[in-house]
């Protein structure tokens, strides 16, 4: 099979499979905020990337501070909450100063958060330097297990992945077992009805406008343990993940991991066989000629239109 | 006749407005700025191509494609394929390995021209396929989504990614496409430099003309009953449907002639630039151009020309003086712009200027004017 023997398409198969599991981890991240924007409240933000660069760069911050009061091995704890509340607080502002004004033309939302990420990559550039810059990593997420000779599996993306884990369990416990969730379901069913029984939907919209920012800023604080942060890195990674939410389905949170899962993997796989800008163009491209003919997504919630 | 100068023009409001930016394009600029401020001008204009289609797209028909800079680039990669034939002539390519295939091609292995290629070894077939070639494309991609009655929001995301694909295509096939450096050293059509001044400037009003005649053919169609349609179906989609419309097909047909004149732009902007690259293909240009079209007014034909020409000189000028700035510019002019004037430039006119009647006062300073500057023209090129 392709030159190579059987023992080692399994080795490959399996490193090829565990990079695919922690893409699949960065991009459930990302998504899972932007799932909750976009799926929950119908709003395109285009600035997805940027507040996920916030938690980035706020995890490098820290990890600035860390360095100088020797606290390596236990900053990333408090770098991932500093994350999540300063993504949070941003976008609780972004909503109240820019999105609810436009919550009924959701086209000109795109270009409004579109002007708002270019606005914040030029701060980060401003503030940060225009070059990449990296945290300093704890000692244990770094280095590999090695289960045997030929396999190596990095620790960081081990931690990416139980961090999705997580978060992924915190989203559902939030959305469907919880007051707050009860009170984003119902306003996204019946904003009119949600409103008479005494919600206050404004509200509502602002906490998970804010929600899905700062879960976006928790993935980044995640990602600058994979790789290096730079102003635009975020917009890099907008498409896919708008592609992972539209593709499982708008509204369904399953959806968005088995999206995420098929993605990662099957960019990671195609990618070892072609080269790799094939191999994301393949799976782009299946993906568009699925949605056109299944526009809904994979799960679709049943809903009567 | 009569009516159908109504329906190019637009009545007289219209042809004021039309006779103005002509004005200004034909005679103004050429005269006021030197040829290297003229090319960046041309190239801008190059750009109200897109925002004109966006015009007829998204401010008439509703449908926001983020992939406008797919057609202007496919437009621009056909007209540079046929120029990068000619400047790899067997001749001037002779140090080459194989002589007589474009230079990128040489340095990545290949021996042999690849079968897209053919076609673009003559002139007519070329201009047919900078034409048919986006209008092709946007026919595939709008049947699949219209039919479908995908729409809004979910045509925006997915023509973003078809850019991001065609893009990405772009840059990693280097041996087919020049790959990220896009085709350069462009120089003879037919044997005719097109590096020159003289060509400079004939290329600058073939490109300013054929803008005009995209107007007018925009305007047609908005001024038409389809126009009315296309109104009809932004606004309540449903009835006009239960009217016994097909609204799929009225769809696909404002997204193909959309494709093709940014198409259009994207081959006078090779000519004129002299170079293509997928940096023109993918989302940012795309979303830029959509951009251009909302400050100029995303339903005026007339305002998305100025808001293209503003923005750009805008652009050109603060990234001379402060680069740092610009960003934050851009992007606070487009959260202004979605904000408190969704009707961008031609709002603001239609809002203050009518009251003052200003269409009927410049229309007499501008019949005076033309006249001394034909004189003017005159006198220069004798």
């Amino acid at each position: 099979m392709f030159g190579y023997t059987m023992d080692e398409v399994g080795n490959i198969m399996v490193m090829q499979g565990f990079s695919g599991l922690s893409l699949f981890s960065v991009l459930l991240l990302m998504a899972l905020g932007l799932a909750i924007i976009f799926g929950q409240m119908g709003v395109i933000n285009m600035a997805h990337g940027e507040f996920m660069m916030v938690g980035a760069y706020t995890a490098v911050f820290m990890s600035k501070l860390a360095v100088k009061y020797e606290m390596v091995n236990s900053y990333f704890v408090f770098a991932i909450i500093a994350a999540f509340i300063l993504a949070f607080l941003i976008g609780y502002l972004v909503e109240y100063l820019l999105i609810r004004h436009l919550y009924k033309r959701p086209l000109d939302t795109l270009l409004a958060t579109w002007g708002l990420s270019l606005v914040m990559q030029q701060t980060f550039r401003s503030s940060f330097g225009a070059k990449e810059v990296s945290a300093e990593l704890p000692e244990w997420l770094l280095g590999s297990f090695k289960p045997t000779a030929d396999i190596d599996i990095p620790i960081n993306g081990v931690f990416v992945m139980v961090l999705a884990l997580v978060v992924t369990l915190g989203v559902y416990f939030f959305m469907f077992r919880s007051r707050g969730g009860l009170r984003v379901r119902a306003t996204v069913q019946n904003r009119v009805m949600a409103s008479a029984v005494g919600i206050n939907t404004q509200k509502v919209d602002r906490l998970t406008f804010a929600l899905g920012c700062g879960i976006a800023g928790v993935s980044g604080a995640a990602f600058t343990t994979i790789s290096s942060t730079g102003p635009t890195t975020g917009s890099l990674y907008i498409v896919d993940s708008f592609m992972v939410v539209v593709f499982g389905g708008a509204a369904s949170l399953m959806g968005t991991i088995a999206s995420a899962f098929g993605i990662a993997q099957a960019q990671s796989i195609l990618q070892f066989f072609m080269t790799s800008s094939m191999g994301k163009v393949a799976t782009l491209m299946t993906i568009v000629i699925i949605l056109m003919m299944r526009p809904e997504g994979l799960f679709a919630s049943k809903v009567r239109r | 006749m009569k009516e159908l100068s109504d329906k190019l023009l637009g009545g007289r409001q219209g042809a004021v407005g039309l006779a103005i930016l002509a004005l200004l394009l034909f005679v103004v600029f050429p005269l006021c700025l030197d040829l290297f401020r003229l090319g960046l001008l041309g190239k801008y204009v190059t750009y109200a191509f897109v925002a004109v289609s966006l015009v007829l797209l998204w401010g008439n028909g509703g449908i926001l494609s983020l992939g406008q800079g797919m057609f202007f680039g496919l437009g621009g990669y056909c007209m540079a394929m046929f120029l990068k034939l000619e400047a790899s002539d067997p001749v001037s390519t002779k140090i080459q390995t194989t002589p007589g295939i474009p230079d990128f091609m040489d340095w990545n292995q290949l021996t042999e021209l690849p079968w897209f290629w053919l076609p673009f070894k003559s002139l007519p077939l070329t201009l047919v396929l900078v034409l048919v070639v986006p209008t092709l494309l946007a026919f595939i991609i709008g049947y699949a989504m219209f039919k479908r009655r995908v729409g809004g929001v979910y045509f925006a995301i997915i023509t973003q990614a078809i850019a991001l694909i065609l893009s990405i295509l772009i840059i990693g096939q280097q041996g087919y496409t020049g790959g990220v450096n896009g085709i350069t050293d462009l120089k003879t059509m037919l044997g005719w430099d097109i590096r020159t001044d003289s060509a400079k400037y004939i290329l600058y009003f073939v490109n300013a003309g054929l803008l005009i005649g995209c107007m007018l053919l925009a305007r047609y169609i908005l001024t038409s009953k389809f126009g009315m349609l296309l109104l009809a179906m932004r606004d309540k989609e449903e009835r006009v449907r239960f009217s016994g419309y097909d609204v799929s097909n009225f769809k696909i047909f404002i997204f193909c002639v959309a494709a093709m004149m940014s198409g259009i732009g994207g081959a006078m902007f090779t000519l004129q630039v002299g170079f293509m690259s997928p940096s023109f293909v993918g989302i940012v240009p795309s979303i830029e151009m959509v951009i251009f079209a909302a400050v100029g007014g995303r339903m005026s034909l007339i305002g998305a020309v100025y808001g293209t020409l503003l923005v750009n000189f805008g652009r050109t000028m603060f990234s001379e003086t402060f680069p740092e700035l610009w960003l934050f510019l851009m992007g606070g002019l487009f959260i202004a712009v979605v904000m408190f004037f969704p009707d961008g430039l031609a709002g603001i006119y239609d809002k203050y200027a009518r009251k003052f009647n200003i269409a009927g006062v410049t229309s007499k300073y501008v019949a005076k004017f033309s006249k001394k500057a034909a004189k003017m023209i005159g006198e220069k090129y004798e």
